[in-house]
């Protein structure tokens, strides 16, 4: 797990003192608004249209149970009982005072939690799968390199002023769970032919206005190239990456505009002549930063626990869950659990003070103190005993998170939109909970099966909806919200952008359209092993079009 | 029809121009300005506001009467002087006070 050294706590500290310092300024009328926001939001805190908006960094998506139990503590102490998972692995306060924030700073610096690198045109909070050093498809751990890049990347004086904020996700497993093709560096670990750690590199992913699906630049990275090939893009990214223009500021334009030999070229130069340098990882510093997130003691259990199989049995819920939200894990007898924060109806990655102490305390008592928040704004708990999921369903039941949905249409990812975000076009929770309960019959979701739905507020795309299997996009048409929808995108190693599918609907029509796709789908598909994304990809939109649209 | 809007420095809360200058926490509250010149010496107090370190922002908005009520005319700024439509208990559209 990883935690911070001498020089994170000295720095965060420091850091905490200084914001306190510019609030006191700030209220006492010796800094400007323009003066101040730069430096705010270099701290995490936003203006958004009720409130200010805290937004606290968890790296890679990794907290424990006294981190969490301190995000609970602030959401009663500060805030109003309860916080917000985003799809960068973080979390959300919606109404914390200006006044109050050095404060809530001083008690998260308390248990290594910070809100820097949150916001701006610096390197952001690098995000990993979620069932990382869990999970039973896993190469390794990508926590450790993630934790590399970050101590690289915290503060690095040459890129705290790119063009634009650099955003980089790592995935340990072949199966990619952390979107690292729509990043602006996705790094999907493989081993070489002698066996070693490397990394699949692709460069110039990234959603919001102008879409795009990262392209490769090394199939394979040896892992102790893995700073300096990162400087080497980033070098050439501050070096000839726009800034006269914000929307094409990303690297992804970079990549589009010059061409993708060339950039490589350009990048591979670089690269060359720092390799050698002190960029280069020793194999000592891998191994001590892996130290800290050396897996807990698992002994090996029964694959089929009795207890666990009679309840399935006697338990249509109880089913349900162990169906979906029930990782495969590297050790026999254990499993990852998904604590959905999608109940039907709900609002996505919303958790109460009172659910995230009950996650904190399940965590501590099952689960080897390890909690995951994961991109698609679910709790997880990595490590549990099989022979534990009852007690800990039992929980999860009494306190509204035993949702067994993960993967089904109700799992839906949703931004604030219009409801707190200052940059809407239209609101996106109010279309994810009638969606969720349009569709919220046990039956009915698993029956539809495999379905990701993501719905953003606004072209900036938060909500990844170019990339939902049905993305939907808020905007505002003559005063009314309006509702665009994609087809097709898709997150995992097979990633695509969504296309959009027609004309878009009002917000009264939208959930009536999705109805419509999925009984489209349930009507056409192969067999019930067939997803939805597989069956689009096999016929093409033209049916969707046609059960939309009537025949053009 | 025209009132001015923005976010108070203090705690970020959306508050409304209303008698000389004043700040007030519900829209009804607020002073309706109905000609350009109203409106641009609101803003001159607005300004001063900014400048004292009461207000982030301030900014003019349009509003309607409904039923007797003034409303705003956005979407936007209707869930300002309410709150988030999904949490019927959470910002102004709580307060006892909001008739
Ligand atoms: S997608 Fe737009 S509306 Fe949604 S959170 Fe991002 S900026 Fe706000």
């Amino acid at each position: 797990m990883y935690r911070y050294d001498e020089f994170d706590q000295d720095f965060v500290n420091q850091r905490t003192a200084q914001f306190t310092d510019q609030v006191r300024r700030r209220l006492a009328g010796e800094l400007s608004e323009d003066e101040f926001k730069p430096l705010r939001l270099m701290n995490g805190l936003y203006l958004q249209l009720h409130a200010y908006m805290l937004r606290v960094a968890i790296p890679y998506g990794t907290l424990n149970g006294r981190q969490m139990r301190k995000l609970a503590d602030i959401s009663r102490k500060y805030d109003k009982s309860y916080g917000h998972f985003t799809t960068r692995q973080n979390i959300q306060f919606n109404w914390p005072k200006l006044e109050d924030t050095p404060a809530i700073l001083e008690e998260l610096a308390e248990v290594e939690m910070h809100a820097i690198q949150t916001s701006g045109n610096c390197i952001r909070n690098v995000t990993a799968d979620h069932f990382a050093g869990a999970a039973a498809d896993e190469i390794a751990d990508p926590r450790p390199y993630a934790e590399i890049l970050r101590q690289w990347s915290s503060l690095h004086p040459e890129f705290s002023f790119l063009p634009r904020k650099f955003k980089i996700a790592i995935t340990g497993a072949p199966h990619d769970r952390a979107a690292v093709q729509v990043h602006d560096i996705g790094l999907q670990l493989a081993r070489g032919e002698d066996g070693n750690i490397g990394f699949v590199v692709f460069v110039g992913g990234g959603l919001g206005r102008t879409p795009m699906i990262g392209r490769k630049v090394r199939d394979f990275l040896p892992e102790e190239d893995l700073l300096a090939y990162s400087e080497a893009i980033l070098r050439v990214y501050n070096r000839y990456g726009r800034r006269d223009n914000k929307y094409k500021a990303r690297i992804k334009i970079l990549v589009h505009e010059t061409g993708l030999e060339e950039l490589k070229a350009d990048i591979e130069a670089e690269f060359d002549k720092i390799r050698h340098g002190v960029l280069r990882l020793p194999d000592e510093e891998v191994r001590r930063i892996e130290a800290y997130f050396a897996p807990p003691p698992l002994e090996v259990l029964e694959v089929d626990d009795k207890g666990l199989e009679d309840r399935k049995a006697s338990d249509a819920a109880f089913a349900q869950f162990c169906a979906h939200n029930l990782n495969p894990h590297r050790v026999p007898g254990h499993t990852s659990i998904t604590i959905s924060m999608k109940p039907i109806g709900g609002i996505p990655g919303d958790a109460t003070d009172v659910q995230m102490d009950v996650i904190a305390d399940l965590a501590e008592r099952f689960a080897h103190d390890e909690i995951r928040i994961s991109h698609e704004q679910n709790v997880i708990l990595p490590h549990v005993a099989l022979k534990d999921v009852p007690a800990i369903f039992d929980t999860l039941v009494a306190h509204g998170m035993a949702e067994g949905n993960a993967g089904l249409i109700t799992d839906i990812i949703a931004c604030p939109g219009m409801d707190y975000c200052a940059l809407a076009t239209a609101r996106s929770i109010p279309v994810a909970q009638e969606i969720s309960e349009r569709f919220g019959n046990a039956d009915r979701q698993a029956e539809v099966g495999e379905l990701k739905i993501k719905i953003s507020g606004c072209i900036n795309a938060c909500g990844h909806h170019h990339v939902g299997h049905i993305g939907i996009l808020g905007l505002e048409k003559k005063g009314e919200e309006f509702y665009q929808i994609t087809l097709g995108g898709s997150a995992d190693e097979k990633s695509s952008i969504g296309k959009i599918v027609g004309r878009g609907f009002s917000s009264e029509k939208v959930v009536d359209a999705i109805e419509t796709l999925v009984d489209t789908y349930l009507g056409l598909r192969a067999g019930k092993e067939e997803t939805f994304l597989d069956a689009y990809r096999r016929v093409g939109e033209e049916p969707f079009k046609e059960a939309l649209y009537g025949i053009s | 029809m025209k009132v001015i809007t923005g976010n108070r420095l203090l705690d970020g809360e959306v508050v409304w121009m209303g008698e000389n200058g004043s700040w007030v926490e519900l829209l009804s509250l607020a002073k309706i300005l109905h000609e350009k010149n109203d409106v641009a010496d609101a803003m001159a107090l607005a300004k001063k506001s900014l400048d004292e370190q009461v207000m982030v922002d301030a900014y003019e908005i349009d509003v309607k009467e409904e039923d007797g009520r003034v409303v705003p005319v956005r979407l936007r700024e209707l869930i300002r002087a309410a709150g988030p439509t999904t949490h019927p208990h959470l910002g102004k559209q709580a307060r006892p006070t909001l008739v």
